[in-house]
């Protein structure tokens, strides 16, 4: 798999969806087998196989669907469980606005090219210094897609025993795959320690208290205004 | 039904939320002391996911075998192993140490 910090902002349009296609394969497979364990929670959970495949062709987020499935599992009341959903996917809303420039069209078209969003895309499109590069976000967002969707299927129509994942280690996938692309762009950009340091702190303490979406958040927000006010200050002197 | 209900509007929801963004904005640019803070918002958000991912809600998902797995994973990238062998490694690591444990 190709490392980021190779990676440039030369090259034509279709060089650079190549390149977002060979970050995007390896961060396809994570997204399969975990496709798979949410396939197979759902399964285990009475959703129907139509309903488990809708929700990953149009929700197409691992965060948002888990949270969904924990939050109606037992009959849990739809509103709530939609709320913490959508709120889990909040994060979307800081990263929409740094790509916003990157993008191209008018607002329509920029809305469309901005679904393309997703964690390991917005990584691996970051070009550092608040740059992004849209054909790499699009290269890298659609090999996951059609792997997200095929895992779900597979799982729920295999339905494997709930432990089988657990036993596997896959639940390591995940999180290995975002402590890896972390550690890539520490590489090149000394001032994400801070941030992230602090990023990983805030959510760990509010763990505590609130559901996972929101500390994600807030510990993004806090981060980014701390860091802000910093930057403000270092602008003004 | 109200799976359905529920499906379709978290999926509304995630459209609007990544919709805002771009369109919002249009092409205007983002002021100048927005580079900075946009530069950092990748690591962040990747470490907060890392430690949501890790620990869960009230920390009870904390697991001694997904930390040895991550050490694993990081130790085998740092000795420049191409990512997706060293999740690989990360993975079996994991996988091996709950077949010891039980």
């Amino acid at each position: 798999m190709e490392r980021p910090q190779e990676q440039q902002d030369t090259g034509t349009p279709r060089q650079r969806f190549a390149g977002g296609l060979r970050v995007g394969a390896g961060l396809a497979a994570a997204s399969f087998a975990l496709a798979l364990t949410f396939g197979a929670a759902a399964h285990e959970q009475g959703w129907s196989f139509p309903a488990t495949a809708l929700a990953s062709v149009l929700i197409f987020s691992g965060s948002a669907q888990f949270a969904l499935l924990t939050a109606l599992a037992g009959g849990g009341a739809a509103v709530p469980a939609i709320a913490a959903a959508v709120l889990i996917n909040g994060r979307f809303l800081p990263m929409g606005l740094a790509l916003g420039p990157s993008l191209s069209g008018g607002r329509l078209r920029r809305a469309l090219q901005g679904q393309a969003v997703v964690d390991g895309s917005f990584v691996a499109a970051h070009l550092g210094r608040g740059r992004f590069d849209r054909y790499r976000l699009f290269g890298a967002t659609v090999v996951q897609w059609p792997a997200w969707v095929a895992g779900t299927v597979i799982g729920a129509a295999v339905a494997p025993p709930a432990d089988l994942a657990h036993r596997l280690g896959l639940d390591v996938v995940f999180p290995a795959f975002f402590l890896l692309l972390l550690l890539d762009e520490l590489r090149t950009s000394r001032s994400g320690y801070a941030a992230a340091v602090l990023g990983a702190v805030v959510a760990a303490v509010l763990l505590w208290w609130v559901p996972p979406g929101v500390a994600l958040l807030a510990a993004t927000l806090a981060a980014l205004i701390a860091l802000r006010s910093r930057t403000g200050r270092e602008a003004r002197r | 039904m109200t799976l359905w209900i529920a499906i379709l509007a978290v999926a509304a929801g995630s459209f609007l939320i990544k919709a805002a963004g771009p369109a919002l904005l249009g092409d205007r640019s983002l002021p100048g002391w927005s580079t900075g803070v946009l530069a950092v918002l990748a690591p962040t958000l990747l470490a907060a996911l890392v430690i949501v991912e890790v620990l869960g809600r009230r920390w009870e998902q904390t697991d001694f075998t997904v930390v040895a797995g991550l050490a694993a994973a990081t130790v085998v990238w740092l000795l420049r192993a191409p990512m997706l062998v060293a999740v690989l490694v990360g993975v079996v690591a994991t996988a091996l140490l709950r077949l010891v444990v039980g």
